[in-house]
């Protein structure tokens, strides 16, 4: 069953058509990974679905309902959640406050001013199971600004996690970590939205980490999908070899055929 | 929870308390130990204090400067002003009650337009609107008296009528009065910017996208905040009013939102005593100046830059920084 299904999504900055008419879906339970060069698209397409940003047309449908005129409130209620490219955070506040402010949040208690959020007992045990999971319970009375780069991913994504999402982007989970930290990480975000049944799209770079967690990838190039399959079927595709795979170090991208071959 | 953090969670209840209670042993005793003109100069910085505290739920905790805090404080001493005037009424809780109520339709007014923007766009605004307020007291000489503003005679206090020695009475009970709205402000404020909703506006303050996206509606939140704040700083007008004897422009003049401005950041406007001891630092400091040199803005001015340069995270800020470094040492 698909859990999200975008029909001809497109949105535009300027003459730069970010994404260009996009059919796009995720399946129920499915890790999934977004890839493309820069500028492919990948980061407007959720920002659309996310509700960041308003398409100029085409539709965005959640659980078979029609959210593309939703508030980015409504489709967190609905179960839509993502993380940040660059790490966005409270920084002032300390590790398990970021967590709980999510937990407070989805529970419908950020009203609540007349009672202190210390005694709230029953949120701050399941902050500090979420930092427990994600390895972070000795950081949680430091501030989110003060623990290392590849804490703070993790962070990230546990702040996402608290809210309980049906579905959860990705943004460059692991961007700006060393090379050592990034499969830590990819392996504790994996093993916890896979325990808790959670449908993941995460955009990556990595091609390594791409094909070693994902189980479905669909490559964008220029606003468009380019490809969409299993990892063998991505690594024996041509069309992505020679757009994707030749961008990296020794080979220049061949735009005009990979042009042809996505559309 | 685990046994570390609960010690730890006592052991900062015991240092709070080892704060709270010799404050208030001192803040008790303060009329039988200085003379009735310092106790008058301390109930000014108390009811500063309470306007610098509603003032910094918006700058502290939620990230928003406004530059208009003057709007509510005027409003609150205007409408014991106008109770007096048109209603005869004399009883001080009215007073507090009504300064509450329009306080708080003005905010959710001017709240209305400013919360939409924030930094610059947001602190131009609130100036803005508070200058419109003081035109509108400037302008309407019949109804609010104009420049020479409308008298406050001294009020009824839980029903008893003041004695005759003004001073006395405003150095004494009125004091007294001061202080417990002081403490129930403080009170309550500490309950807000530690409840979830005060968790929300400082999540809203560090990273606006991301309060969003964890389903804070961020204007709402801001909105409220907005009027939480304009009540305090109205409760804080109303009870200047009967103290200064006077309701006059020059409470709504933008130049009185600066020196609400002032107190908050000399005191530390990341602390929450921050703006508490930067009002009561502020109203001495001024008191002097004038009673030193006709020249005290001057003065006031000198000491403003020096204290800044100084002490950037304000006086709070730099007695954090003195205690961590002495328990460094230790």
């Amino acid at each position: 069953m698909n859990l999200l299904v975008t029909q001809a999504l497109a949105k535009s900055f300027g003459d730069n058509r970010a994404v260009d008419r996009v059919d796009f879906s995720v399946r129920q339970g499915q890790v999934l990974a977004l890839i493309g060069s820069n500028g492919a698209g990948k980061t407007t397409l959720v920002n659309l679905v996310s509700g960041l940003l308003p398409p100029d047309s085409g539709q965005i449908i959640f659980e078979d309902r029609d959210v593309t005129r939703q508030s980015s409130y409504e489709r967190i209620r609905a179960g839509i959640a993502r993380s940040f490219q660059i790490v966005n955070l409270f920084d002032h506040l300390s590790c398990a406050d970021n967590v709980a402010l999510a937990i407070f949040s989805r529970q419908g208690k950020t009203l609540k001013l007349t009672a202190l959020a210390s005694r709230d007992r029953a949120v701050w045990d399941e902050a500090h199971g979420v930092l427990h999971r994600f390895g972070l319970e000795r950081a949680a009375a430091v501030l989110a600004g003060a623990i290392s780069h590849g804490e703070r991913k993790l962070l990230d994504v546990a702040v996402a996690y608290a809210l309980k999402p049906k579905l959860l982007f990705l943004d460059e989970p692991t961007s700006g970590v060393s090379t050592r930290e990034k499969a830590p990480i990819m392996d504790i975000v994996t093993a916890i939205v896979r325990a808790g049944g959670i449908t993941v799209v995460i955009i990556e770079h990595d091609m390594d980490i791409v094909f070693r967690y994902s189980e479905r990838i669909v490559v964008m190039h220029q606003g468009v999908i380019l490809a969409d399959g299993t990892p063998d079927q991505i690594r024996n595709n041509d069309a992505v070899t020679t757009t994707l795979i030749g961008t990296h170090p020794g080979g220049e991208p061949a735009v005009g055929s990979a042009d042809n071959a996505g559309r | 929870m685990n046994t570390t953090e609960s010690i730890a969670k006592a052991r900062s209840r015991w240092r709070i308390l080892a704060w709270i209670v010799p404050v208030a042993v001192l803040l008790l005793a303060a009329p039988f130990v200085i003379d009735p003109f310092q106790t008058l100069t301390l109930t000014y910085g108390l009811v500063a204090a309470i306007g610098a505290l509603g003032f910094n739920l918006l700058l502290g905790y939620t990230g928003l400067l406004s530059f208009g805090h003057s709007a509510f404080f005027g409003t609150g001493a205007y409408t014991v002003a106008f109770l007096v005037k048109y209603l005869k009424i004399a009883s001080m809780e009215l007073f507090l009650a009504g300064s509450v109520l329009v306080s708080a339709l003005i905010s959710i007014l001017f709240g209305f337009v400013c919360v939409r923007y924030t930094r610059i766009f947001f602190g131009i605004l609130t100036l803005a609107l508070s200058q419109v307020l003081w035109s509108l007291a400037f302008k309407f000489f019949w109804v609010t008296g104009g420049t020479d503003g409308l008298r406050v005679p001294t009020p009824t206090l839980l029903g008893a009528a003041p004695t005759d020695d003004k001073m006395e009475f405003l150095a004494h009970r009125y004091y007294y009065y001061v202080l417990a709205i002081f403490a129930i402000c403080v009170a309550l404020m500490w309950v807000i910017v530690h409840s979830p909703f005060g968790k929300a506006l400082q999540a809203i303050r560090d990273n606006e996208t991301r309060a969003e996206f964890i389903g804070i509606r961020i204007r709402r939140y801001r909105l409220i905040a907005f009027v939480i704040s304009g009540i305090f700083t109205g409760v804080a007008g109303a009870l200047w009013a009967p103290l200064n004897g006077l309701a006059s422009p020059d409470i709504l003049v933008w130049t009185f939102s600066g020196e609400i401005v002032f107190m908050t950041v000399l005191g530390g406007f990341r602390t929450f005593v921050g703006p508490i001891i930067g009002a009561i630092a502020f109203t001495y400091l001024k008191t002097y100046a004038v009673g030193f040199t006709v020249y005290w803005q001057l003065l006031l001015g000198t000491v403003l830059v020096v204290l800044v340069l100084a002490l950037p995270t304000g006086i709070m800020g730099a007695v954090e920084r003195v205690a961590a470094k002495l328990k460094k040492a230790r």
